[in-house]
């Protein structure tokens, strides 16, 4: 099947599951933070590769991003992309510093952060797990803090291979009143979001 | 920053003649082939994704491969005047953004997207004269064809033409 063969109804199915996905993800990060965290309801985007590096705000935007495979019923991807301010966060608050100490990446403060990715990406598609009833494990993460055009890319390469569109399932964290924080993206290859839509009954 | 800058996305070629310039913005594994005629001062640029067409199970969109891209760039180029024999050719991208430790081909993605564009350059018999190519972080390219220089900036690791 086509991506531009998904109906309106396909992609509320596919909302749906990025809220629920994010809304445990955003729960584990509001306990990690102890500061309320919202989200935005979730975007489907399905755009040609030349818009790819356009997504985030800009092409060289710097940013964390912590990327894992999905492994289990289906395959794909689980990229979630920090604000390089929130990381710095998130970081000394882990590492009981003050939150807006400098923070100097090196080994620990990287772990650090992976293991951030790790517990988010965890509570996102355990949740989506619980949904579908489908077995779907993340894989270890690997981080890179770079520009968001090239960390964007990656999953949009292996898309690459098959079609010549992508779909993100983006979902945005707020803190306060308008503070970005980061942005989770599944990126279920061409198959998984089918099985991901018949899991559901959203098929026939 | 001028303001006759085309950009040129993902799976993308364009060309453009003196005073042009050509731009690719957060490149990561994707792989930056520039290629400029040194007599008319004409510049192409190719944003390739992957390195051969024939291993993708679609292969419709031609600017995605380093070997139907590269061909699809003279193509454009040679209706804009330039020939063959006058074009050199500068590489950058291709780097691996993030390092697993299991053993999918997309680690070596980058590393396999430079060495396609080599070995078709290299049949084609277009001499590469420079490249920053390969490492872990993502670059910006702007190419001039006032001189065919390429510059390259990145975060962290600093600004330089080849």
């Amino acid at each position: 099947m086509d991506l531009s063969l998904l109906n309106s109804f396909h992609l509320d199915v596919l909302k749906e599951i990025g809220n629920i996905g994010a809304g445990n993800a955003a729960t584990a990060l509001a306990k990690l933070l102890n500061k309320k965290v919202d989200m935005k309801v979730p975007q489907i985007r399905i755009m040609g590769f030349s818009e790819v590096n356009e997504v985030l705000g800009g092409a060289e935007t710097p940013v964390v991003g912590i990327l894992l495979s999905v492994l289990g019923d289906i395959s794909g991807y689980i990229l979630f992309v920090l604000e390089q301010s929130a990381a710095n966060t998130l970081v000394n608050i882990l590492m009981s510093k003050k939150p807006d100490e400098e923070l100097e990446y090196n080994e620990i403060t990287l772990s650090a952060l992976k293991e951030v990715g790790n517990i988010l990406t965890s509570s996102y598609l355990s949740a989506l797990s619980t949904l579908t009833g489908l077995n779907i494990k993340p894989d270890v993460p690997a981080l890179a803090i770079d520009m968001a055009g090239a960390i964007l890319s990656v999953p949009a390469i292996e898309f690459g291979k098959t079609t010549d569109t992508v779909l993100y399932i983006e979902t945005e964290f707020i803190e306060g009143e308008d503070r970005v924080i980061g942005d989770f993206f599944l990126v279920p290859d061409t198959e998984s979001y089918i099985r991901l839509l018949d899991s559901l009954g959203a098929m026939c | 920053m001028t303001d006759n800058i085309i950009k040129v996305g993902m799976a993308d070629v364009n060309c453009t003649k003196h005073p042009g310039v050509l731009a690719t913005l957060g490149l990561g594994s994707c792989v930056g082939i520039a290629l400029y005629d040194i007599k008319i001062k004409t510049i192409g640029l190719a944003h390739i994704m992957l390195p051969w067409s024939h291993q993708a199970k679609n292969n419709a969109n031609r600017a995605k491969f380093a070997d139907t891209g590269i061909l699809l760039l003279l193509e454009k180029m040679s209706e804009a005047g330039a020939s063959l024999k006058n074009i050199v050719a500068k590489l950058a991208g291709g780097a691996q953004m993030f390092s697993f430790s299991g053993n999918s081909d997309m680690i070596r993605i980058g590393q396999r997207n430079v060495e396609a564009t080599k070995e078709v350059l290299q049949q084609l018999r277009i001499p590469v004269i420079s490249e920053d190519t390969g490492g872990n972080y993502g670059r910006t390219i702007e190419f001039y064809s006032e001189d065919g220089r390429l510059m390259i900036k990145t975060i962290g690791h600093g600004i330089k033409y080849i």
